[in-house]
């Protein structure tokens, strides 16, 4: 870890101040969110229409009709609640100036509009910042599946020094200075003496398993209402499904993620370098250039696309897969593609569907609330605020 | 003579259509299918003796008649679970998707004509499925780019009789389903796979004829499979049990391979660049790659110019990506006796390499390439054999008290408790917008349950189809996707709520 400039050290030494007169009242939600049922010992469950289904061998991978994968719940309804104070709250960065929810903003399908994402400093990072919609799902993480378990993630960001910069040491001297925080954790964490990363780690990861999208017009459809698509959306339902596309060999409901890696072939922009993606996590060269098939929820909230933002639009999207295996690389590219990217030589029609189609799996019912004041009394930092619900 | 005994025609449409479309959207233009009574002619004449997996026909349900000019879709759309649509022959331009349950697509067959779908090569797939106990019959399928029959996860499936011509990347593909039968067809010319069998499980195919395409049958990540009497010939490859890793199931074991004749598979490789077929050598009778508890069983396998049977692992195979969970090697083939002659006449270096380490030369049968777990064979003594050292004996003889792997009854279509149906919906939908005593989008459930006591219908049928009541709220909208029964679940759960739940 780099150490922090001085400047971000005397920035610290002032939102210590200002956290420490912090005077808002903050309690914590005895209730779980929308989607989800508390349990006798005080957790929360999902609770999904697609539990009526099955699915093959538990994968939660199929069709219209198929169950849900695995998920990660069992958080408690105040870790969710003291995790979404913490997701709002620029404490957690080094010098106040950024939360979680800079780059994984409400309004923008929990991601933040850019091709790459910016971090501290106006540094831009490598990747762009992924959706956060049903990551609860989502058995690997980062576009490289570097990491499987959302507690795991949450801690990279915050100590990384490009993104929020903090370090261990100054974050838990900061949070445990605060006695909005003290009380909190102590309401959420009963068991603990004391504020641990750990417990940082977990509220988070169960804050963001609360954000679920599963009532799209699409899901409609599946569950047997076939008026919910217009008749351009089941045609690019269909096309999207379809054996020439082949769309969903991937980007498989009811998630559209089959949770694998695929090397797809998008290339970087001009002058960019290789990111090698699932090569390094996996240290095999089959997997260069690979990354993880993201879930497309929401996708259309969620522009630019792919890892690094390299497609401005859906329609954009499409057609760099309509045009056909490898369109992108020049023939000295060694990446090995998935034998599912082909050459579909879709008509604008049928790119038109598609793109209409995706347009369909928007649903934001289960949008949380924004805090309208975080623990710390610091403002809010985050984009497009107050235009979340009340 | 004809092969059914057609009911007669009784009821025709207009008031049907307005029943069904009144609501949505309408194109007067479309000609609507006639509807019939559901006959027993047609059931017990052609079903009878016939291996099952789907649930029958509803006696009561209707059957849809299709004739060249009309839309086999439009049919489809009116079905109700449990009814029979009968497409009549003639020529059909449309890719059918069928996205219920229950539905029996049957094509008529009149003096040797059948109902012929054409993609005239711009259409994608055929048919596509997603529902449980869909039942294809009796279709001439061609010159679509995508699949002919192509499920997806949906189970207890019955493809049957079915010719296809020409048809795209997969003839017959049904993906992750449970307890399906894929019997009686006639397919040529595929790209990919005449059969594939993806990400399932519980399957039998059997009595099919597969020929000229890159693979006849293929079981892929797939469990609990039979493949028998079948006649595959003249495909680059014969019978194929895969694991493909990178896929999201991870696995294939039991399968078992036998009574087939598979011959002459030495169609040269026409398969996409980068697909995994496109790698097999022509002229492989069957492939073993990775896959667990296969038996190979009874087979007449001949003139197959590469090998019989070449059993490999991952590391071996070309164009198979990383998946450290999946297991690269195949665990326990069981090869019982066979009939194989004439195979390996023209085989491939690797192949010629491997059998000049045992010093020998001339036809080769079986071959096993790289690692291997606690194999056997019968009566090596029969074969030429290559790669087959650590084979030890088979101590079973026959799979013959096996006759299938389907499922006894039809995969339960609703795992969920009735009590819980009530709790899901509400707590997965309804709780977006309404909460106990707050005002959220929708107005709180304690001002509902005083307008709706002891009124659960009342509510059930405001949801199917919401008027907009308050000038302040925005209009709800329709939750007409629930069933009936969920709508009355749900209704009766909002009403008995006693606590915020969020
Ligand atoms: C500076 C912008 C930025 C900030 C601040 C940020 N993230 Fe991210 N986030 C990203 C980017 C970029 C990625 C993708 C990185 C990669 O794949 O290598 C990412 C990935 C993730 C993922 C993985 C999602 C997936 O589907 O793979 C999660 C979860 C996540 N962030 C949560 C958080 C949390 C929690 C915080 C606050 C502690 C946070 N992020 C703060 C930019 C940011
Ligand atoms: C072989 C698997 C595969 C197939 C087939 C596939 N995708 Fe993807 N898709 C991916 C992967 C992997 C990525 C991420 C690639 C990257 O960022 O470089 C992706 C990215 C995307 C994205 C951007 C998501 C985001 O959050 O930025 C969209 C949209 C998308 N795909 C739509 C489609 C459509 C539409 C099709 C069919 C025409 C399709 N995909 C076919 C694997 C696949
Ligand atoms: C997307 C938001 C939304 C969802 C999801 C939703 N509702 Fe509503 N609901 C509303 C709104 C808005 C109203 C008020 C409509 C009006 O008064 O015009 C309403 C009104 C109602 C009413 C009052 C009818 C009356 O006669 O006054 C009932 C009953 C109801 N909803 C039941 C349900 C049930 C049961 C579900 C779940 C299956 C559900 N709602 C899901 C938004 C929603």
């Amino acid at each position: 870890m780099k150490p922090t400039s001085s400047r971000t050290n005397a920035l610290a030494v002032v939102f210590a101040l200002v956290m420490s007169t912090a005077s808002a009242e903050f309690s914590l939600s005895e209730r779980c969110p929308p989607s989800f049922r508390l349990s006798e010992s005080n957790t929360c469950e999902l609770q999904s229409l697609y539990f009526m289904y099955g699915s093959i061998q538990n994968q939660g991978i199929g069709g219209t009709q198929t169950n849900l994968p695995h998920f990660n719940d069992g958080y408690t309804p105040q870790q969710i609640d003291l995790g979404r104070y913490l997701f709002f709250d620029p404490i957690l960065s080094v010098d106040g100036s950024m939360s979680c929810a800079s780059c994984h903003q409400p309004d923008r399908g929990f991601s933040d509009g850019q091709s790459r994402s910016i971090g501290l400093n106006g540094q831009t990072l490598q990747r762009s910042a992924p959706s956060l919609w049903n990551v609860g799902f989502s058995q690997r993480l980062f576009w490289d599946a570097r990491s499987t378990r959302l507690e795991a993630q949450a801690l990279e960001p915050l100590f990384h020094e490009n993104e929020m910069g903090n370090t261990p040491q100054q974050l838990l001297q900061t949070l445990k200075h605060n006695a909005n925080y003290r009380a909190l954790f102590r309401t959420a964490f009963p068991a603990s003496s004391d504020i641990t990363v750990d417990d940082l780690a977990i509220a988070l990861s169960a804050f963001q398993s609360s954000l679920i999208s599963l009532n799209s017009r699409y899901d409609a459809y599946a569950h047997g209402d076939h008026s919910a698509l217009s008749e351009q959306e089941i045609q690019g339902l269909n096309v999207f499904r379809s054996f020439v596309a082949r769309c969903s060999e991937c980007h498989t409901p009811p998630l559209f993620s089959n949770n694998q890696i695929a090397v797809i072939g998008v290339a970087e922009r001009t002058g960019e370098t290789l990111d090698v993606g699932a090569e390094r996590t996996f240290n095999s060269r089959k997997l260069r250039g690979g990354f993880k098939v993201p879930n497309l929820r929401n996708i259309t909230l969620t522009a630019p696309y792919m890892h690094a933002g390299q497609k401005q639009t859906l329609e954009e999207v499409v057609e760099f897969y309509s045009r056909g295996r490898g369109n992108e690389l020049d023939d000295s590219d060694e990446r090995q593609l998935h034998w599912h990217i082909t050459q579909p030589d879709l008509t604008t029609d049928e790119i038109a569907a598609v793109v209409a189609f995706l347009g369909a799996l928007t649903d934001e019912t289960m949008k949380p609330i924004t805090p309208s004041t975080v623990p710390s009394g610091l403002p809010l930092v985050h984009d497009n605020l107050g235009s979340d619900r009340p | 003579m004809k092969p059914f005994v057609l009911v007669t025609v009784i009821a025709v449409t207009s008031i049907l259509a307005g029943y069904f479309w009144g609501s949505h959207q309408t194109d007067p233009s479309l000609v609507l299918p006639n509807q019939v009574e559901q006959g027993v002619d047609y059931d017990q004449a052609s079903l009878e003796g016939v291996l099952r997996a789907a649930l029958p026909p509803n006696p009561d349900g209707t059957v849809w008649q299709v004739r060249e000019g009309e839309s086999i879709q439009r049919a489809v759309a009116l079905a109700a679970p449990g009814d029979t649509v009968l497409v009549f022959p003639g020529e059909y331009h449309e890719s059918v998707y069928i996205d219920k349950d229950h539905i029996y697509l049957v094509g008529v067959i009149d003096e040797g004509s059948r109902a012929t779908l054409n993609g005239r090569g711009v259409l994608n797939d055929a048919i596509l499925y997603s529902g449980n106990s869909i039942v294809i019959e009796n279709f001439e399928i061609k010159n679509y780019k995508g699949n002919a029959i192509m499920g997806q996860a949906g189970n207890n499936f019955e493809i049957r009789n079915n010719l296809i011509i020409d048809s795209g990347v997969y003839g017959i593909f049904p993906q992750l389903g449970q307890n399906g039968v894929v019997t009686h067809n006639v397919i040529s010319g595929i790209a990919d796979a005449a059969i594939y069998v993806g990400m399932s499980d519980n399957i039998h195919v059997a009595h099919n004829e597969v020929f000229d395409s890159v693979a006849g049958i293929e079981i892929e990540n797939s469990r609990y499979a039979v493949v028998e009497n079948n006649y595959v010939h003249d495909n680059t490859g014969g019978v194929l049990a895969f694991i493909t890793p990178g896929l999201p199931i991870k696995t294939t074991e039991h399968v078992i391979i036998r009574n087939n004749f598979i011959v002459n598979n030495n169609h040269p490789n026409f398969g996409a660049p980068g697909s995994t077929v496109a790698g097999i050598p022509a002229g492989t009778g069957i492939l073993i790659m990775a896959a667990d508890d296969v038996v190979i069983e009874d087979n007449i396998i001949s003139g197959n110019k590469t090998a019989g049977v070449i059993i490999t692992d991952h590391d071996n195979a070309p164009n198979t990506t990383l998946d450290p969970e999946s297991d690269p090697v195949p665990d326990r083939v069981v090869l019982l006796d066979n009939f194989m002659i004439n195979n390996g006449y023209d085989t491939i270096a690797d192949v010629q390499a491997l059998m000049l380490t045992e010093f020998k030369t001339g036809l080769v049968d079986i071959v096993s390439v790289g690692r291997n777990r606690d194999s056997c064979i019968l009566n090596p003594g029969r074969y030429h054999v290559v790669g087959l050292g650590d084979y030890d004996r088979c101590s079973v003889t026959t799979s013959a008290n096996l006759a299938n792997y389907l499922l006894a009854e039809p995969v339960q279509e609703r795992p969920v408790e009735d009590f819980k149906l009530g709790e899901i919906a509400y707590l997965g939908v309804c709780s977006g917008c309404h909460t106990y005593n707050g005002r959220m989008i929708g107005p709180p459930v304690v001002v509902i349950q005083a307008l709706y006591e002891n009124n659960p219908e009342g509510l059930a049928d405001y949801i199917a189809n919401p008027r907009k009541i308050r000038p302040d709220y925005p209009e709800m909208p329709p939750q007409s996707y629930l069933s009936e029964e969920t709508r009355r679940a749900v209704a009766e759960y909002m009403l008995k709520i006693d606590q915020p739940s969020h």
